[in-house]
């Protein structure tokens, strides 16, 4: 006898407090950091790079040669001049890069020795109330670690969300440890979380692993509504947790911010300083040993790269592996970013490898059955990984096969064709609210036809908002 | 291997902008990175790692999963051969091996000479990559055509398959019906005399020997088999129909064998176990609703309507359109509930016409070419269903 599996049991069974996720796919790989501080020597420069904010068009309000301290702008967001984006660290501007169309990439600033801070205004949050706390984080650049969902943009400082979020775990293969990043941090996460729950009228959520142990900071904040989640990757997007939580309907907005970010604006409240230092993974198995490294936001990587590169024929990416940006060796870290995976890079071809793959390598699909460990040995051993595409892009050929590695209640492979059209309509009904790039990363790693899923997906965001 | 890579190095200019072969340049690029699967790194943006999957190896997947019914269908051809002479072989026997292979090599290559020319010159006017679609198509087409058939018609339906079926809607991946299905329903109404009836199942059939199939025989029927003793009707019993010692089209008659290529399928994930499990539990309640009407007076004195529901599964091409037709992932339902529909009416709609259509004694391949074209709708009320429970939430 066939039954119909009733509405959403098949995607998850919400028991109590903890959410339990069933699709998705964790991915083993070789190359995750190893929970201890490397000591190397500290980058010279630091960039904030506009690209690294979607629709951010930058108005700059420093020149090469001014000299600035951690917290003094260096641009502003030309669509809101009150959303500042400062500088990391203090020292001198050195650089202001550009590209095609003398679009701004990077605006560099050559760091002191020792870090000086424009001081801004401290105090409890919850005593200062919702604008002067507001006021303080625009003022200070902190404003920007917020992001906005739907389209995953820089929050908008005349509406308040609905909700915040924060994820408290990765569960992103190669990803960075949150207990190692907040360690030693829990009183700034507190305050952090503090100053967060100025800004929303509802609720502020941490979502957490069900199984794995937690860090003081994660394990003793209160003032927030602890979720607690249970299953594979992407169990720890934070738009995967805000679905299963109180997902996003047309005309709603929540805001959106990682661990490290709160820490920073817990800093700005305890000490009255825009500090951005925060710790780093060095993951992938292009690195000669993976740890964490402790610097600032927009570090430039050489140093990193020096010290730790196996190879010269390496991808860097900023970020994680399934969803991050290619960097140049010499290049910065991402704005939001705290890990940096190297990769060889997969430029071999390969004596018919659609048939008899000469080394193993991750699939979601079984018909490497020979390759089981990534459903049987789990992450005890990795599999390493190179950047080769595995085949050539096609037509979509394999249906459900998107499905089993998203877990919304949401049509993946619909909502792209939805993309696809142009068609706004289908994108809304179909759910484009709630999913940013990262939620869709997965599908495009499992993809048999090797479509560009998180790029049609921008496409179709950046559309939607657009036209909103 | 160096060597290889070497020469296709060497020879790629000719083959590019400007070079003197460039019309050829898909047909170069298909074969290239057929040896060679290409080393093409993931975008700067996106996911850096890829799965090691692509639609080459789905396909050579699919193939393998063919090989147990080509196998036996071979052996089968030579086997109903020398059976309609008079001898008696071993069914696994040399004889049997070579006449198979003679019957069924060239239809197997017909297909795939003819059936490639096309999507190769396609692709080149066209001016996209050579889809590995056809791989699988080309194989399908000669297992689901009767042994008898000439070769002719084998290369005529495949042009119409591949043309009409398939590249009219733009190529592989946007067709609305299964084109080896396409193929066969051609012929099945251009040249109905080559595809149905007594004398097509078996090659080299001799004269005045009835080559019948389990279909035709029992849509002929007219008297209930004493104490229910099916085997007198159809000269063979359940377990022979299962096993595959019958008449039929090259690849159809094995249940076994296809249900061996079903494991192969569900195994690796490539083909949906949802629509094989669905469309076979709609044949057994088609033939138990008909079982039903029976025993309530209507159409008792119809035969066909009596027969145990298991026997529609074993009978002509059940099993072989379930594994292998049905799944097509391009031409079924996309959704999972879907799938369960799509897999369920296919059973359902086969039975009754077998039944009720004395001129389609094999409603198989009618019927997933009805589900094809239902598909779309299947899919579009489970997109809706999507759609409102995400509107009554807000």
């Amino acid at each position: 006898m066939i039954t119909f599996a009733p509405k959403f049991i098949h995607i998850s069974l919400t028991m109590g407090n903890t959410i339990k996720i069933k699709k998705g796919l964790d991915i083993p790989l070789l190359g995750e950091a190893s929970g201890y501080l490397a000591n190397l020597s500290s980058p010279t420069t630091f960039a904030i790079k506009p690209c690294d904010i979607n629709g951010l068009i930058p108005k700059l309000e420093v020149a090469v040669g001014d000299e600035v301290l951690a917290g003094t702008p260096l641009f502003h967001d030309k669509k809101n001049a009150s959303i500042k984006f400062t500088s990391p660290v203090s020292g001198e501007v050195v650089a202001i890069n550009r590209g095609a169309k003398r679009v701004i990439k990077e605006v560099v600033v050559l760091a002191d020795k020792a870090n000086k801070y424009h001081q801004f205004d401290q105090g409890n949050p919850a005593q200062l109330g919702y604008e002067a706390v507001k006021n303080t984080m625009l003022a200070s650049g902190a404003w920007t670690l917020l992001r906005q969902r739907p389209f995953n943009i820089i929050a908008n400082p005349d509406l308040k969300p609905k909700a915040i979020f924060i994820s408290g775990f990765n569960s992103a293969p190669l990803s960075a440890d949150v207990n190692v990043i907040l360690q030693n941090e829990a009183a700034d996460f507190q305050m952090g979380v503090d100053a967060l729950a100025q800004l929303t009228d509802g609720k502020v959520y941490l979502g957490l692993p069900s199984d794995k142990p937690l860090c003081d900071a994660l394990s003793q904040v209160h003032n927030v509504e602890k979720k607690y989640f249970n299953g594979p990757h992407p169990a720890g997007n934070v738009g995967v947790q805000i679905h299963f939580i109180s997902p996003i309907n047309k005309g709603e907005t929540v805001y959106t911010i990682a661990p490290q970010d709160v820490v920073v604006l817990g800093r700005l409240f305890s000490k009255g300083v825009y500090d951005t230092s925060k710790i780093v993974a060095m993951v992938g198995s292009g690195f000669k040993n993976n740890s964490y490294v402790k610097t600032f936001s927009g570090a430039n990587l050489e140093t990193f790269v020096n010290a730790l590169a196996m190879n010269d024929n390496l991808r860097f990416v900023s970020g994680n592996i399934l969803c991050g940006t290619k960097v140049l060796p010499k290049g910065y870290l991402g704005y939001f970013d705290n890990a940096l995976t190297a990769l060889p890079e997969g430029d071999d071809s390969e004596f018919l490898g659609w048939l008899i793959p000469t080394y193993e390598r991750p699939s979601a699909s079984r018909t490497f059955v020979w390759l089981s460990r990534i459903f049987a040995k789990g992450k005890a051993e990795g599999f390493e990984v190179n950047t080769n595409m595995h085949g050539e892009e096609r037509a979509y050929v394999v249906s459900d096969e998107y499905e089993k590695v998203m877990p919304m209640d949401i049509l993946p492979n619909f909502l792209i064709k939805a993309v696809l059209a142009n068609d706004i309509d289908a994108m809304e009904n179909l759910g484009i609210y709630e999913v940013v790039e990262e939620d869709m990363a997965l599908c495009e790693f499992v993809c048999t036809s090797k479509i560009k899923v998180q790029k049609i997906l921008r496409e179709g965001l950046n559309y939607v908002e657009q036209e909103a | 291997m160096k060597a290889i890579k070497d020469l296709i190095e060497r020879i790629k200019p000719t083959f590019e902008e400007g070079g003197s072969l460039h019309m050829l340049h898909s047909t170069f690029d298909s074969f290239a990175t057929l040896l060679f699967v290409p080393g093409h790194t993931t975008p700067n943006r996106g996911a850096h790692i890829r799965d090691g999957i692509d639609l080459k190896r789905t396909m050579i997947t699919v193939i393998l999963a063919m090989v147990p019914v080509l196998i036996w269908g071979i052996f089968n051809v030579g086997y109903q051969h020398f059976l309609a002479l008079g001898q008696a072989p071993e069914f696994f026997s040399m004889d049997n091996l070579m006449y198979g292979l003679q019957i069924s090599l060239p239809m197997i290559a017909v297909s795939y000479t003819v059936g490639l020319g096309v999507e190769f010159a396609f692709a080149q006017i066209r001016k996209h990559p050579v889809n590995e679609g056809f791989l699988v198509t080309g194989m399908l087409i000669p297992l689901c055509l009767p042994p008898h058939v000439p070769l002719w018609m084998v290369a005529l339906a495949t042009v119409f398959a591949v043309i009409v079926g398939k590249e009219v809607f733009g190529g592989t991946g946007m067709n609305l019906l299964n084109p080896a299905l396409t193929a066969r329903v051609f012929l099945f109404f251009s040249f109905p005399t080559y595809m149905s009836g007594d004398n097509v199942w078996i090659a080299g059939q001799p004269d005045g020997f009835s080559g019948a199939t389990s279909l035709s025989k029992i849509a002929a029927a007219d008297v209930m088999p004493a104490s229910g003793n099916w085997t007198s009707t159809f000269g063979w019993s359940a377990k022979d129909m299962f096993l595959g010692f019958e008449p039929g089209s090259l690849g159809e008659t094995s249940v076994l064998m296809c249900l061996i290529g079903g494991v192969i399928l569900f195994a690796t994930g490539i083909g949906s176990w949802r629509i094989m499990v669905a469309t076979f539990a709609g044949g057994i309640i088609g033939g138990l609703i008909l079982n039903a009407l029976t025993l309530m007076g209507i159409g008792a004195d119809n035969v066909f309507m009596h027969i145990p529901p298991y026997y529609h599964l074993l009978m002509g091409g059940f099993a072989f359109g379930a594994v292998y037709m049905a799944t097509d992932p391009v031409s079924a339902a996309q959704t999972r509930n879907g799938k369960w529909i799509y897999g369920l009416l296919i059973g359902i709609i086969c039975v009754v016409i077998r039944v009720f259509n004395g001129a389609y004694p094999e409603g198989m391949m009618l019927a997933i070419l009805i589900m094809n074209v239902s598909a779309p709708l299947i899919d579009y009320y489970q997109v809706q269903g999507n759609i409102k429970r995400r509107l009554a939430r807000a």
